[in-house]
């Protein structure tokens, strides 16, 4: 690991994503914290409000709602997509060329941008014109997903898992193919069961790649808006109101800058802590790994 | 600058942590370290333990204005605390 020279020159390479990260990311996020700590009505004119807006939202229901439908949502979708892009992954051909028809089919869904999914589905789902709308209503079934809480969430969590499962599967796909024959020809000569195989050189093997799956759906389906926005709304009532879509409403909705830079503020907080936990089990993982 | 809407409290703060980021820069290269492992069970560098402590000290501050009502500052009391015990055993 460490025969590599090091050479601290190389740092300067580094200053030109510094300077469009400062112009992009650092300056406005700033700006954000200056908003957070000050009201406005317009016009660039801002009135100190000390941790006011801070303290609202942490005592107000609005905020808490919102998180928890987040964190539910992406606990639902992790629970259904990681399982599934793993089993799907299993039972993809290895080789020839319905691998190639499988990859192809599998990574349409992830070729289609959020609003166009969202609008898919939209009409998909309803009752008068859509396919599966019309079909659940033929059969019975009372689905209405612009009144109904459970036929909202379902139908939120079904196109995501639509979306993105491919995702997964694409990757835990990866994983499998760069384990050597060699492992199954072993496991082969001691009779190891499907389930030892899976649990002691697939997954394994896996790990790694199925951590980025779970850090990128995690971080996704917890910024994600556009879909929700288009499918739903954020109703029936504010039932599938996540983070973002809240956020857009308090800021560009309600033009209330103060406290939706205090809500995005304590979002990003959020999403910092969970991006050093993943990063940090990662590398943590990679460098066991390395020891091996 | 006048869009950026700045206040001295936040100015101060920026500032704070410019001369953070500044001063474990000098340190990191003047002297120079070798990663330890503390009692999270990974391998940390000053630095790591900077993070770990300024986003360890924006959830206290939250949390003190949720939870207590007492004024702010004594958060930072908590938080200098935290930084100790960050820095020795983490």
């Amino acid at each position: 690991m460490n025969d590599k020279t090091v050479n601290q020159k190389a740092w300067l390479l580094v200053l030109p994503v510094l300077a469009l990260v400062a112009f992009s990311a650092v300056i406005p996020l700033m700006t954000v914290v200056n908003y957070s700590v000050q009201d406005t009505f317009g016009n660039n004119q801002f009135f100190p409000a000390g941790l006011e807006w801070f303290e609202e939202l942490l005592a107000s229901d609005r905020m808490w709602n919102a998180l928890g439908r987040q964190v539910a949502f992406s606990a639902i979708i992790l629970a259904i997509e990681v399982p599934l892009g793993v089993f799907i992954a299993l039972n993809m051909p290895k080789r020839g060329a319905w691998a190639s028809v499988c990859l192809v089919l599998m990574s349409l869904p992830l070729l289609i941008p959020w609003n166009v999914v969202g609008t898919i589905w939209q009409i998909f789902g309803r009752v008068d014109i859509g396919l599966l709308g019309a079909t659940l209503a033929e059969l019975g079934i009372d689905y209405n997903y612009t009144q109904d809480f459970y036929a909202a969430w379902a139908t939120v969590i079904v196109m995501d898992v639509w979306h993105w499962t491919s995702l997964v599967a694409l990757l835990g796909y990866a994983g499998l193919q760069s384990i050597p024959d060699a492992y199954y020809q072993a496991a082969k000569i001691d009779q190891a069961s499907r389930w030892a195989v899976f649990r002691y050189i697939e997954l394994p093997k896996m790990s790694g790649v199925l951590m980025i799956a779970i850090l990128l759906r995690f971080m996704d389906s917890f910024m994600i808006y556009t879909e929700p926005f288009v499918v739903t709304g954020g109703g029936p009532g504010n039932d599938t109101t996540f983070l973002s879509i809240d956020l857009v409403k308090m800021a560009l909705g309600q033009f209330d800058l103060g406290p939706a830079a205090a809500f995005s503020l304590m979002y990003f907080l959020v999403i910092l802590l969970v991006s050093w936990v993943f990063y940090t089990v990662m590398t943590t993982m990679d460098a066991r790994e390395g020891r091996k | 600058m006048a869009w950026m809407a700045w206040t001295t409290e936040t100015a101060i703060f920026f500032g704070v942590i410019a001369a953070l980021l500044a001063t474990f820069t000098f340190l990191a290269i003047r002297f120079p370290e070798t990663p330890r492992t503390g009692v999270l069970g990974i391998e940390t560098t000053r630095g790591d333990r900077l993070f770990i402590t300024l986003l360890g000290s924006a959830f206290i501050n939250l949390a003190w204005l949720a939870l207590s009502g007492a004024p702010q500052p004594w958060a930072l009391a908590i938080c200098l605390v935290y930084a100790a015990a960050v820095f020795r055993w983490v």
